[in-house]
């Protein structure tokens, strides 16, 4: 953006004249010198200074010269005013000077090891030293020292005697992740930044502080010592954790990911990640599937890639029809794409479903209805100005920390409300200044219906423009949730979004892979939708099924009849399974999916990894992981984030591409399965255009009685992509039961250290807590340590049995 | 003829029970306030204005302008703040007002606080003296249950409360945005200004930061005028000031006086330097503003002649030292001093003193560097009016002015320890003169 096109966009009452460097401009009035600077390319060196921090004056770094002062101004704290005559370093020698003691003074007590410092060759204090420094320094006293590293926390490592004093990492962790457990602590000299006796960093955000050091104080356990920046192969490419979107930047050292830093996308995550993105990867290079293996005499060995093909071809063609396709939620849109079409093509089925963890059919007409290929938005940028943000659901600090972020912010600088229907008064929605609508677990759904009558003020701002109601994962459980939404969502104007908790969902959705859904959002029983489809396809509609199959659940339950068939010697509904990215603990009913990975007489896995799923398969072929591919995910807004592979020349394939080599050997075209292919096929088929089906409009039922379990997935839990990150683990939230102290009181439990939750399934003991809970639910966390709750039959909304354990 | 003494604020200091509010009453005390309940709040300002009265906490700032700066009818609450946080090296003023008359300052209190339109106050006591916070917290708990503060004070609708806060021992919660932190629980560093603290002060609202001797003047301006406070002092510096003589004179202590007095009319009322010793050389304010010699005795201690002769009137508290006294020592006192209270929050203040400090030990271990005369100089530059808030420019004051003066004391000093050169004994103001 040139400076005349942002001054176009704004009142001329609002534009200013300025000289900066003898160069007149016309900027926005209130805009800080620093930043008018920047615009025209002047780069004043600074090192407090962060665009997304409020402005602290404090390193001195940015003097310059202002007409008609005496004496060198910060350039970041100042705004421009009409009229105003600046001189930067470059054409005033007041400032040049000033720069220049102030780089002095920083290096006095700096140690200058940059030779063994994570941060030299990229630090902005060397760089600007030598910018803006003296070549030789005329300190000759001793340097303070202090002890190092020590701890922030797990994971974040400080070492003193380097830091500059910018507050950028504390004015962070009070600003902008809302954590304030980083001060800074004594004064002068031995000013340094730290933490509370046993109150240690771990925010969500922590990462984020080591990036935005201008320095190499703050390093990671993960990274220290690891790299030099110039050993590192820097790819951008997005974030496979979560549906925020995140824009990252992965580091490779010879071939191996090494480090990940957010990167700027200032429509999405700005310059910030969560710790989970950042320090999540080892799980990229550990316990691979590399090579194809097939079952011989119930044990599986290495084959060779025509061979695995070939028994899968066979066994395929031979279940063509019977097959069903289990996808996960962490493929890339265009891989998920290739599953999409593999199924209705070279397996002649529709029951697929991405969706392995709590869903409904109600969710899936929800989805069909509001959300597969529809346009982008809500976006994140209407968060930011929205009448009200109504969240049910949905706890985006642990699902989709981005969305947090913008929301906090949007609270406090914008002053937007932002409303949580929540069982739990959780720490993110303190920190987001949100309005705690308590209801009790399960009780979404009716607290929604009967919202006009509890909350008239909340639903007067639901209908002023510009409203926005994100829905979150766990709604799927919980019966006539998602059609209050929709419904709410329809009566007030709001928009609606839903907001999964996996990277891939939305894509998977978008491109198909839900039984009953083609890509675009097409329904597969509209022979207008089908024949669009089959078009791009090149084959004939009516070779595509024409009614909706079954979902993920439906699928399980078949398999597990079928085993009661086979004994009754009837004709099992499947003979063969294809899965991909599946977990068994992220599905609700994990137990049963495990029988059916046993019972089913065919199974195709597509892996990553070596998994429970991989040892019950006939087939394995290894597939690559987001490093080694290109690829996009479509974030919550429905915002496409392409990436490329970070890991240049890795020899596995992508699951296109092992696709498209199975359906060589089906003998079924499918074309290269390259990810150019698939995005250009995504293209031609656009969004579907015709008539939606109509939004499920399931009553809301009341919760029952008893005790009713809240829970969700911490940001921080037991996930598979988060292996082998012990510093990181360390930093997750406790395990621990939370009711209000009348529920406890009302059980018995008052005085308890722990508590024992029982499902159907089993039971598990944790430390209890009080907190503020909705009067007859407990919650806790899904699938923590030492808390499986989808493990012993649990998931939120559900009854569940509390009784005491240890005192 | 010499400019006589004014005892204003200090006239029944010899009151023994002045600091009750008995005593106080006595004395004439509390009947301003009735007098300012019956005026209109702008007109005080306005009063306050006309005096020409300039903070007496060293910036010299006029009083009545930081008042009208404070928005009004904004539907905010405001705050008076009062700064008793004295901790300037040689400051010794606004403690003894504070324990002989608490009362006067509550009362310029009630009628300040009245004037801004503030239903709080506050006062802000160097946490060190826990002999003036209990004085001043007894006098407000007496003027309390006098009904001078409460709610409808005197029957005019006007409402008060009065807190009394104890500092916990850091020189930068004297500047008044590290105070207002420092009050509102967090740790004290200088906020960033604008906005100001009449603007968004104490807990973002509208807020006027005074010193203790500032606000002791009001009750006497509303008592007998402008025109009479006018008949003090100069036209830029009117009134009296409170002076506190410290260093080797003969009689050390409190001289009220109109500003314009003399150093060396003050110095006669202290019964001279002691005993054989010549002024060597004396800071007119605190040791953050630059020291002069004897070629400055005549000079009028006001706020336009103290810059005019290069430095500044300060606290008013003029500290004198004869030629026992290492000025090279000296000057590492203070920075020792300035080193040990910076903040640590801008890197000029919070690197240069530790620089400076280190330069200046070498030198008084009689180790200094010649190339470090003048290093120090531009050291000192380099801090100075480039630090965040005026601790930096304070600590890169003495140094110059020194070095201008006594440059041949530094020069020795690369050479010969201090402690040769000027043995600590004869330096001590308690020892007899002879020691030397």
């Amino acid at each position: 953006m040139t400076i005349a096109e942002q001054s176009a966009a704004v009142q001329p009452a609002d534009v200013v004249t300025v000289t900066v460097d003898g160069i007149d401009v016309r900027v926005p009035k209130g805009m800080l010198i620093i930043r008018v600077a920047e615009l025209m390319g002047i780069e004043i060196p600074r090192f407090c200074d962060h665009p997304l921090l409020d402005p602290v004056a404090a390193c001195r770094m940015c003097l310059i010269e202002i007409e008609g002062n005496p004496k060198p101004q910060p350039a970041c704290a100042i705004a421009v005013a009409d009229g105003m005559v600046v001189r930067t370093q470059r054409t005033s020698e007041m400032a040049e000077q000033a720069q220049e003691g102030v780089m002095e003074f920083l290096l006095l007590n700096h140690p200058l090891d940059c030779p063994i410092c994570d941060k030299g060759g990229e630090c902005p204090l060397q760089n600007q030293a030598m910018s803006s420094g003296r070549g030789t320094s005329r300190f000759e006293g001793h340097k303070r020292t202090f002890e190092k590293p020590i701890n922030m926390s797990a994971q974040i490592l400080l070492d003193r005697e380097r830091c500059v004093s910018c507050a950028r990492c504390t004015r962070f962790a009070e600003q902008i992740a809302g954590d304030p457990m980083l001060e800074l602590l004594e004064r002068g000299a031995q000013q340094q930044v730290g933490i509370g006796p046993d109150a240690p960093f771990d925010s969500y955000f922590s990462g984020n502080t080591i990036q935005i050091c201008p320095v190499g104080a703050l390093t990671s356990s993960l990274y220290r010592f690891r790299a030099r920046p110039f050993d590192l192969v820097s790819t951008p490419t997005t974030c496979e954790h979560c549906a925020s979107g995140c824009s990252l930047r992965t580091d490779v050292r010879r071939g191996v990911v090494t480090r990940r830093l957010a990167w700027d996308d200032p429509e999405v995550n700005e310059e910030w990640n969560c710790d989970k993105g950042r320090f999540a990867f080892q799980y990229l290079d550990r316990g691979r599937v590399e090579t194809p293996l097939v079952r011989e005499a119930g044990a599986l060995r290495v084959a060779s890639w025509p061979e695995a093909l070939d028994i899968a071809a066979r066994g395929l063609a031979a279940a063509r029809g019977r097959t069903a396709v289990l996808t996960g939620g962490r493929l890339t849109r265009e891989d998920a794409y290739a599953y999409a079409k593999f199924a209705r093509v070279a397996l002649g089925t529709d029951d697929i479903d991405f969706r392995t963890r709590v869903s409904s059919d109600e969710e899936s007409r929800f989805l069909a209805s509001q959300v597969a290929g529809t346009p982008m938005g809500p976006t994140y940028a209407d968060l930011d100005r929205a009448p009200v943000v109504l969240l049910v659901g949905l706890e985006p600090e642990d699902e989709s920390p981005i969305i947090f972020l913008r929301l906090r912010r949007a609270a406090r600088k914008n002053a937007v409300p932002v409303a949580v229907m929540s069982p739990v008064l959780t720490r993110g929605t303190e920190k987001m200044d949100a309005r705690w609508i308590p209801c009790r677990a399960g009780g979404e759904a009716a607290a929604l219906a009967g919202l006009a009558q509890s909350d008239p003020g909340l639903l007067a701002q639901l209908s002023t423009p510009g409203a926005v109601i994100l829905v979150g994962e766990r709604l799927a459980g919980v019966p006539g949730a998602l059609s209050r939404a929709a419904a709410l969502a329809a009566s007030t104007g709001a928009r609606l979004a839903w907001v999964p908790r996996r990277a891939g969902e939305r894509g998977a959705l978008d491109s198909g892979a839900l039984a009953g859904l083609l890509p675009g959002g097409r329904p597969i029983g509209d022979p207008a939708a089908r024949a669009e489809v089959a078009a791009v396809w090149r084959v004939s509609p009516d070779a595509l099924p024409a009614a909706p199959g079954r979902q993920a659940p439906q699928v399980i339950d078949t398999v597990l009849a079928d085993a009661e068939r086979a004994q009754r010697d009837e004709p099992r509904e499947y003979d063969a399974l294809v899965v991909a990215g599946l977990e068994l603990a992220d599905d609700p009913r994990a137990d049963d999916l495990r029988r059916a990975l046993e019972d089913v007489p065919f199974l195709v896995a597509f892996a990553t990894h070596h998994s429970e799923v991989t040892e019950h398969a006939d087939v394995v072929l290894p597939v690559a992981v987001v490093s080694e591919k290109a690829g996009s995910f479509t974030d919550w807004e429905g915002r496409s984030k392409p990436f490329s592979a970070a890991i240049r020349g890795a020899q596995s394939v992508t699951d296109g591409r092992a696709l498209a080599m199975l359906a060589d050997a089906l003998d079924v075209p499918m074309g290269t399965g390259e990810v150019a292919a698939l995005r250009a096929e995504l293209d031609a088929l656009g969004r579907w255009g015709g008539p939606r089906t109509p939004a499920p409009d399931e009553p809301a039922t009341p919760p029952a009685g008893g005790t009713a379990l809240a829970t969700w997935r911490l940001l921080l839990d037991r996930g598979r992509l988060q292996e082998d990150e012990p510093h990181l683990a360390a930093t997750a939230r406790p395990t621990e039961a939370v009711m209000s102290q009348e529920t406890a009181t009302a059980l018995g439990l008052s005085g308890r250290a722990t508590v024992v939750l029982t499902g159907d399934r089993g039971s598990v003991e944790v430390p209890l807590a009080i907190g503020e809970v909705a009067e007859g639910t407990v919650w806790a966390p899904m699938y923590s340590e030492g808390c499986d709750l989808q493990g012993i039959g649990l998931h939120h909304g559900a009854g569940v049995r509390v009784t005491g354990g240890a005192a | 003829m010499a400019t006589p003494l004014t005892p204003v604020i200090t006239a029944h200091w010899d009151v023994p029970d002045l600091f009750t509010l008995d005593g106080y009453r006595r004395t004439g005390g509390y009947r301003a306030l009735p007098k300012a309940l019956a005026m209109d709040p702008d007109a005080i300002i306005g009063t306050v204005k006309d005096t020409g009265l300039r903070g007496r906490g060293g910036a010299g700032f006029p009083t009545g302008l930081k008042w009208s700066f404070v928005p009004q009818g904004d539907g905010k609450p405001h705050y008076l703040v009062v700064n008793a946080d004295e901790s300037e090296p040689g400051a010794c003023k606004d403690v003894p007002i504070m324990m002989a008359n608490p009362h006067a300052l509550i009362e310029g209190v009630i009628i300040s606080s009245y004037a801004i339109r503030a239903n709080h106050a506050f006062i802000y006591i160097r946490g060190e003296v826990p002999q003036a916070i209990r004085r001043v917290a007894a006098a407000v708990r007496e003027a309390e249950q006098a009904g001078y503060i409460g709610t409808n004070i005197l029957g005019s609708g006007f409402d008060l409360r009065v807190t009394v806060h104890s500092g916990a021992g850091a020189y930068i919660c004297g500047e008044e945005t590290a105070l207002l932190d420092s009050l509102e629980g967090f740790r004290g560093q200088p906020r960033l200004k604008p906005p100001f603290p009449a603007v968004a002060g104490l807990y973002s609202v509208p807020t006027v930061v005074n010193n203790v001797e500032t606000i002791t003047n009001i009750p006497w301006i509303i008592n007998n005028g402008v025109e009479w406070f006018r008949l003090f002092g100069t036209e830029k510096s009117p009134g009296f000031k409170v002076f506190a003589v410290s260093g080797h004179v003969v009689r050390p202590g409190i001289y009220e006086a109109p500003l314009g007095i003399t150093m060396r009319e003050l110095l006669e009322y202290a019964g001279g330097v002691r005993e054989g010793g010549r002024v060597k050389f004396w800071i007119p304010g605190g040791s953050s503003v630059p020291m002069l010699n004897e070629d400055h005795l005549d000079t009028p201690l006001t706020y336009e002649a103290m810059a005019e002769a290069g430095t500044m009137l300060g606290t008013g508290t003029p500290m004198v030292f004869d030629d026992t006294i290492s000025v090279v020592k000296s000057v590492t006192r203070w920075l020792e001093f300035y080193k040990h209270e910076s903040c640590g929050k801008c890197t000029p203040c919070r690197e240069g003193t530790y620089w400076i400090t280190g330069m200046l030990e070498r030198f008084e271990q009689g180790h200094g560097a010649d190339a470090d005369l003048d290093l120090l100089n531009e050291v000192c530059g380099h801090i100075m009016g480039r630090s965040f808030c005026a601790l930096g420019d304070a600590a890169a004051t003495p140094y110059p002015a020194a070095v201008q003066l006594f440059r041949d004391e530094f020069v020795s000093a690369t050479r010969t320890p201090v402690d040769e050169t000027f043995p600590p004994a004869a330096g001590y103001v308690f020892s007899a003169v002879g020691a030397r």
